[in-house]
């Protein structure tokens, strides 16, 4: 049943930042610059474009526009459409993803809780025992490397060995899911407060990064290399597909999050402008948060340069003797070569590091790497550490916080709409409930090799799943309920029709575009055997990652992840169709001219 | 072996290695050797400097107060200067980084640790605040149920059980947007 009463937004502004909100996340942060960066820079802003315009804006105007005409759930939206779509996959997903999304909320406020000690304790290596020197695993990779994947993680050498439930990260996701909680706890009511809060200061903190980070040496070099572009990369077919996917992930479509928050709109709404506005605040917000964060970058980059050089330097004054400061920066070349041409074999012992600008620039990071590694090395250097890091790691936890509310929607309000809940439970003992048992499970990212089923969960669930069920959702609102009766629904609750480009899209272009993404994805990923990196002090060539397969009981389980939410689909409508069946039977053995029809059709 | 990077650490308020400088860290070693090392009056004779390079760079030796031909261990002498190493290097206003000694590794400072580790502090405070929140609100929402009971529950109740017929959904009173 649709809601005739009961919650609504207080405004639109409320509405439109929860929107915003859920779309913009960690990936407008850490994984679009990390996409600009591979793939040539400004170049990539083409196939972006291009794919924000033909299957990002369709879809979300198509997903907003639904779940405010029908006014339901994804469960319910299905449900309206035809009886014989589940829409059970959607909360599936989103509850999966919510899973391991809270977990990366835990690390971040793990490093927040950190962030308040000077110096900061990703600075230096610890001491090892008997305090002659540094930690081994720590000293061959770097503090920061150290700090997150044994202090924090405690990571184990690969995913069999699942290693003891660490208790720190135990309490981080339990004040994780207690935060959430509090702003979840009564539904639309609590969320739409706290939004206020967690959409703006994202922004907040941008700027001021932005600010900060333009005034660091070496920041244009960074912005320099991230804008440039590179015409070339474009031929290669994986650049497109990576837009398409990222625009996708990116605007949080498919999770059923967005048909919930416009289900508890008015219907008299202009969703066309919504969706708009939405889209592109997404994606500006992906571009602006990009100059920061490669500003920072171009700034570490630096200052691994330098160091590199200093550490050459002086490695030849040390050797030869020369006096203190006699060789620079700028004489270095000069000297090197002197020194090389009078006694290259010592030249040759003292095994100099070649340093180049570009390939520090080059090591491109993303997610939690760009996050919890090179952005905590940054900011060690910036004057005021504690400060920037603080900053930092709030934003992050406001940008996932404001995502995890359109997952947590994205499960609560379908089932609210199939009334499964008894209604003698209240709704903030039910949300409760949904925290603690997403908690319970989530245990499993506690473990040793947490972060390694933290990327299957990712790659796997938050990735294929969607683009099939996105698949479903335009070919069943188009050719299902039928695009006429949706232009004139559109046309009832904004008052104009959907012109051209609307229409193009919604009947052909996207889902063309998405079948398109998705055959290609599953043809990329089935090629290749999956690999995972590990980190394993014991490796030969740490600290570089051991590469190694997924053992097959692993791989079936990635398998799992990736097929069960959308066999619901394919499930459900047997389901249905059975009882269709079962009942046209039965009336034709039994017509019973008063018999009550009113039963199907309706849930 | 020892090493000096003076012009690195101190910049423009450098001074310049010169014989007083090498008679200054003769008599700290000296030092060193009398406080930590066996009570004997070791005197600035007694440390013997060779090889000196334009880096500040050199090699030095200790002999036995008692016998000038004898040359003191080398553990003796590395375990007393560990022991004063943060004297030597203020003499000279250096660090353990500027001034090195091959071969003794510095003994680093064991960092300050703290009873209750911070974080616990500051994770504390966060949970603290969430869990009186929680609390708060549970308690505010249980008094808004209480007051609704005795007001139009039934209404609620009949509401959801009929079927809604989506014709007349325009007519519902809600807040302009």
């Amino acid at each position: 049943l649709p809601k005739p009463q009961g919650p609504k937004w207080d405004n639109k502004v409320q509405y439109m930042l929860t929107c915003i909100g859920f779309a913009v996340g960690l990936g407008n942060v850490w994984r679009f610059p990390y996409l600009c960066q591979i793939y040539g820079g400004g170049a990539f802003l083409i196939p972006y474009g291009i794919a924000f315009v033909f299957e990002g804006l369709p879809l979300l105007h198509m997903e907003l526009a639904i779940g405010q005409r029908l006014r339901m759930g994804s469960v319910g939206v299905w449900n309206s459409i035809s009886p014989y779509l589940g829409g059970v996959a959607s909360m599936l997903v989103s509850f999966l993803v919510g899973l391991f999304y809270n977990m990366l909320l835990a690390w971040i406020l793990w490093y927040f809780f950190h962030s308040f000690q000077s110096p900061l304790p990703w600075r230096d290596c610890p001491l090892n025992l008997n305090r002659t020197g540094y930690v081994s695993e720590c000293e061959k990779s770097s503090p920061v490397n150290y700090f997150w994947y044994r202090e924090t993680l405690n990571i184990t050498p690969n995913i069999e060995t699942s290693g003891p439930v660490q208790w720190w990260l135990v309490l981080c996701l339990a004040s994780a899911w207690g935060l959430v909680y509090i702003c979840f706890i009564r539904g639309i009511e609590t969320i739409g407060k706290a939004i206020y809060v967690t959409a703006t200061f994202p922004y907040l903190v941008l700027t001021i990064f932005l600010v900060r980070s333009l005034t660091l040496a070496g920041a244009t070099d960074g912005l320099i290399y991230l804008f440039t572009p590179n015409w070339e990369t474009l031929k290669n077919p994986n650049v497109w597909l990576d837009a398409a996917t990222q625009i996708f992930f990116s605007l949080s479509l498919a999770f059923g999050g967005l048909i919930a928050f416009s289900s508890y709109n008015v219907q008299k709404n202009n969703c066309e402008r919504d969706a708009l506005i939405v889209g592109c605040v997404n994606s500006f917000t992906s571009i602006y948060a990009s100059i920061p964060i490669f500003a920072i970058l171009g700034f570490k980059a630096n200052e691994n340069y330098n160091n590199c050089q200093n550490w050459n330097i002086l490695r030849l004054t040390n050797s030869f003797n020369i006096g203190d400061e006699n060789i620079t920066v700028e004489n270095y070349d000069v000297w090197f070569n002197y020194l090389n041409a009078t006694d290259p074999s010592e030249v040759k012992s003292l095994d100099l590091k070649t340093c180049n600008l570009q390939t520090f620039l080059d090591q491109s990071v993303s997610g939690t790497g760009l996050a919890f590694i090179v952005f905590t090395e940054a900011v060690i250097n910036m004057p005021g550490a504690q400060v920037w890091a603080v900053l930092f790691f709030v934003m992050l936890f406001s940008l996932g916080l404001s995502s995890m509310f359109g997952n947590l929607e994205g499960v609560l309000t379908p089932l609210l709409d199939l009334h499964i809940i008894p209604s003698w439970i209240p709704k903030e003992i039910f949300t409760g409930l949904m925290c603690l048992s997403s908690f319970t499970v989530g245990l499993l990212f506690t473990l040793g090799s947490g972060n390694y089923w933290l990327e299957i969960f990712n790659s796997y669930v938050g990735s294929m799943p969607l683009l099939i069920i996105a698949f479903f959702e335009i070919i069943s609102v188009v050719y299902i309920y039928g695009i006429d009766r949706f232009n004139d629904d559109i046309e009832w609750m904004t008052g104009r029709r959907p012109n051209i480009y609307w229409q193009a899209t919604w009947r052909f272009i996207s889902p063309l575009m998405l079948l398109v993404v998705f055959v290609a994805y599953v043809v990329i990923e089935a090629e290749k055997r999956p690999t995972y990196n590990t980190w394993n002090p014991d490796y030969v060539h740490f600290p570089l990652a051991d590469v190694q397969h997924y053992p097959e009981w692993v791989y079936v389980i990635c398998v799992l992840l990736s097929v069960l939410p959308v066999v619901s689909i394919p499930l459900v409508a047997l389901y249905k169709f059975m009882g269709f069946l079962n009942k046209y039977i039965m009336k034709r053995h039994n017509p019973n001219p008063y018999g009550n029809e009113l039963c199907h059709g309706e849930f | 072996k020892y090493l000096f990077s003076i012009n690195s650490a101190l910049g423009d308020q450098a001074y310049v290695w010169n014989e007083n400088e090498m008679f200054l860290f003769r008599a700290t070693l000296a030092f060193a050797m009398r406080t930590y090392s066996d009570g004997q009056e070791y005197d600035v004779a007694n440390v013997v400097v060779c090889d000196e390079t334009p880096r500040v760079s050199f090699w030095f030796v200790v002999t036995s107060p008692l016998d000038a031909s004898l040359l003191v261990d080398k553990r003796r002498v590395e375990e007393a200067v560990r022991k004063s190493r943060s004297r030597i290097n203020s003499a000279f206003l250096l660090t353990d980084d500027t001034l090195e000694f091959i071969g003794i590794p510095p003994t680093l400072e064991a960092p300050v640790a703290p009873d209750t580790p911070p974080w616990l502090i500051a994770f504390g405070v966060v949970m603290g605040g969430v869990g009186a929140g929680i609390v708060v609100l549970l308690v505010s929402s249980v008094k808004r149920d209480g007051e609704e009971e005795t007001g139009g529950k039934t209404e609620n109740e009949a509401a959801s059980d009929a079927i809604y017929n989506m014709s007349f959904s325009d007519d519902e009173p809600v807040t302009q947007m």
